[in-house]
């Protein structure tokens, strides 16, 4: 990891120690670095025709066209929603450009194909490509590339719009696994797309999801056979490169009968002054006795120490517990993005089907977060577990969203909700907005809710035994979020654990 | 003359516009343990707190000097990494975070902070299995969060091995005593006494005379409103557990 190790770099800082930054004289945000790529890139706007043009050249079959028409058409009755505790200025889509591809793309993904610039690109980011690592299939040859994710993980890496590479899916292929970018799922392997793609996540369900279904531009597609237990962590990296693109990406995941599968997602972004709109759409969906691991390491370019500039994240996350005893898990690491608008929802539909929701989410300089879950119990014997963690430091607002409802069927479901935010000076805010419904009497709801600050007692304490200011706040943040933290995958543990000492730096005076 | 681990000249310190310490002068030479006593409010703990360097006490004259150094100017964990370890009256709980974890951190940070290498995991488990052998500290107890549902026994015992661990050269101990049954207070003491080695200096602070029976001061010095009125050897603290400190009363206006 000897390329990785700049924990120097951070994304914003408080007032107070603006003096600080830029006597440092670099921008902190370590993803921050742009690639000198050429790209295709449709003007800005959003028409039938924009709508038409990703289509083709995603040379996809009438009937998903025809698919992303409703979308628009639907999409241009709908209205921005503004409930959440967010506060931006209207996005006007007409400026977005909604198609940028890296030019040297072309057909058939083979390395040969890709720009020796993205491949830099990736490697920087530390996501195991390299050629031979792929090529031999030799496992542990990508940890000498130096990964975040450390060797046995497959990766589909979407650059801007499209799928750039995705490794290991010989490997893959041996047990059934269909592990490939959704614009080849589309083509060759229509019966799946067409049975569960806006299966979970109505075309029209939200404002965003709606947009997306009509626009989406590429995303990861996973299908786990019957009876198989995925032998290696999948992954998808998403980079938005393009100055003014928006990311849509659409990832759809269906884990058949008696299957396992473990997902990890990764984002980040460059530094730039305009705001940049994300709104992804997952879908997830867990026949009898499957079950999904859904993680996700969220590190969009977050704005600068101003509040200038970063991600606007506007995501549709779901997953549906559609088989009997099936069980669907998300954990989510929140640090980046301007603005996050996120809810991993599960729809526990199928009898004695479990969803779970683990959540840390950081916010820091002028960055706002309302995210949470949905768990909708819909069948008997279900029961769900929600677990978030808000951290809240500088001017951000960090709010938590969730609601837990009880269909007059689900016979003893049971729901274990757990919210704990804690503050870092005196200039944030943290909130909890809970919504429990239950039509069942004999559903058992517990919903329990703290709110802390890093006292002065206990930073004096850790400075005395000689810790730092922000080697106290990471360590006091890390014991916080622990609970949490054990439910990642080893891959991105310690990541996280680093992740989360440089999304705080500078949060104490 | 070997320059002594602690000097303090004449001073004063404030906690908004109250001021607590009013000229406090005090010598300690490497390898002695000096005790102050004193009634509660005389200013004894503000002492331990402005030598670690809590903020909220501001030094308004005077000189603290730490191996010859002064540390007026030093932040609370520069202080820390040149030599000076406060084992709190009260030890603050740091929720989730795993004592082991804890004790790791904080030696790490002082190394890092003059300049060393971190100690590898080996050398630290054996430094770790040695300290809590001493102290009656187990893995079990090293895996909970720090003070988070420790007993008094349990927190005291935690700073004295914090203390064994970072090796300071001058310790200050506030009231090390208080919350102490007969028995703790004996292992603690034991642990304390075992760090004494010729070399480390500790200033013990209570206000109790029979925490100096496990613990026998070289010095014991009387503190009343603000600064040190008397000094003498270990009897002086038998005395005062006689008649009480109503001899210093105004002693200092």
């Amino acid at each position: 990891m000897a390329d990785y190790d700049i924990p120097t770099l951070k994304e914003e800082i408080d007032r107070e120690t603006v003096e600080q930054v830029l006597a440092l004289d670099v921008d902190k945000y370590k993803y921050g670095f742009e690639s000198d790529i050429e790209s295709d890139v449709l003007p800005p706007g959003l028409t039938e025709e924009t709508v038409r043009f990703i289509s083709a050249k995603k040379e996809e079959p009438e009937w998903m066209l025809e698919w992303r028409l409703d979308a628009f058409r639907r999409f241009q009755t709908l209205e921005e929603p503004t409930w959440a505790k967010l506060h931006y200025p209207k996005i006007d889509l007409q400026e977005v450009s909604f198609y940028a591809a890296p030019k040297s793309f072309k057909g058939p993904k083979s390395l040969a194909d890709v720009d020796p610039e993205l491949l830099k690109t990736y490697e920087k980011l530390g996501i195991p490509l390299k050629e031979q690592a792929i090529l031999a299939g030799v496992e542990g040859a990508a940890e000498s590339v130096g990964t975040p994710f450390g060797a046995n993980v497959a990766v589909d890496a979407v650059f801007d719009s499209v799928s750039v590479v995705t490794t290991f899916r010989e490997e893959l292929a041996k047990v059934g696994i269909i592990f490939c970018s959704i614009s080849e799922a589309v083509r060759e392997h229509p019966e799946l797309v067409k049975k569960y793609l806006g299966s979970v996540v109505p075309v029209s369900d939200n404002y965003y999801a709606t947009l997306n279904s009509a626009v989406f531009t590429d995303g990861s597609f996973v299908y786990i056979p019957k009876g198989v237990r995925c032998p290696m962590e999948l992954s998808t990296y998403f980079r938005i490169n393009e100055k003014k693109t928006g990311q849509f990406e659409r990832t759809l995941i269906i884990a058949d009968d008696d299957s396992y599968v473990s997902y990890l997602e990764g984002c980040t972004a460059p530094s730039r002054d305009e705001n940049q709109l994300h709104a992804a759409v997952v879908e997830l969906v867990a026949l009898d006795n499957a079950e999904i691991k859904y993680s996700t390491v969220q590190n969009w370019y977050p704005g600068d120490k101003d509040g200038k500039g970063g991600i606007y994240n506007f995501v549709t996350k779901r997953g549906d517990c559609r088989g009997v005893n099936s069980h669907i898990s998300w954990t989510q690491v929140e640090t980046g993005s301007a603005i996050t608008w996120k809810y991993p929802s599960c729809i526990l539909r199928g009898d004695g089907s479990r969803g779970e929701f683990y959540s840390i989410a950081i916010s820091n300089g002028y960055q706002q977060v309302d995210s949470g879950t949905k768990m909708i119990h819909l069948g008997k014997n279900t029961s769900s577990r929600i677990i978030s963690k808000g951290i809240a430091a500088g001017f951000s607002d960090n709010t938590y969203r969730g609601q837990v409802s009880a269909h007059a069927k689900a016979k003893n479901a049971r729901n274990f909700t757990q919210c704990d935010s804690l503050l870092i000076g005196d200039k944030c805010g943290a909130h909890t907005v809970p919504y429990i419904e239950s039509r069942n009497g004999t559903a058992v709801f517990e919903h329990e809710a703290t709110t802390s600050k890093i006292s002065d007692d206990q930073m004096f304490y850790c400075l005395q035994r000689g810790l730092n200011e922000e080697e106290a706040v990471a360590l006091i943040v890390n014991g916080f979020v622990r609970d949490v933290l054990q439910h990642l995958p080893m891959e991105f543990m310690v990541e996280t654990q680093k992740l989360i000492s440089i999304s705080l730096e500078g949060s104490v005076g | 003359m070997t320059t002594p681990v602690l000097e303090i000249r004449n001073l004063h310190a404030r906690i908004e516009e109250r001021e607590i310490l009013k000229g406090v002068n005090l010598v300690i030479p490497q390898g002695e343990v000096h005790a102050i006593m004193g009634r509660n409010g005389s200013g004894k703990s503000t002492l331990s707190y402005v030598l670690a360097g809590k903020e909220d006490y501001e030094v308004t004259e005077g000189e603290i000097l730490l191996n010859g150094v002064s540390i007026l100017e030093m932040e609370p964990d520069e202080r820390a990494a040149a030599g000076l370890f406060l084992a709190f009256q009260y030890p603050i709980e740091i929720p989730g975070v795993a004592t082991m974890t804890f004790l790791k951190a904080a030696i790490n940070a002082q190394r890092k902070a003059r300049g060393e290498g971190e100690l590898s995991t080996p050398d630290f488990m054996r430094a770790v299995k040695e300290a809590g052998a001493q102290l009656n500290v187990d893995s079990e107890m090293l895996k909970r969060p720090l003070n988070v549902g420790f007993s008094g026994g349990e927190k005291k015992r935690a700073e004295i091995m914090q203390m064994a661990l970072l090796k300071p050269s001058l310790a200050v101990l506030d009231e090390t005593d208080s919350g102490l049954d007969i028995d703790a207070l004996q292992v603690v003491s034991k642990g304390v006494n075992a760090l004494r080695d010729g070399k480390r200096s500790m200033l013990v602070i209570t206000h109790y005379q029979r925490l100096l029976n496990h613990i026998v001061p070289d010095v014991v010095h009387v503190f009343s409103d603000g600064r040190i009125v008397e000094s003498g050897d270990k009897d002086l603290a038998l005395q005062l557990e006689a008649k009480g400190y109503a001899d210093y009363d105004g002693q200092a206006a």
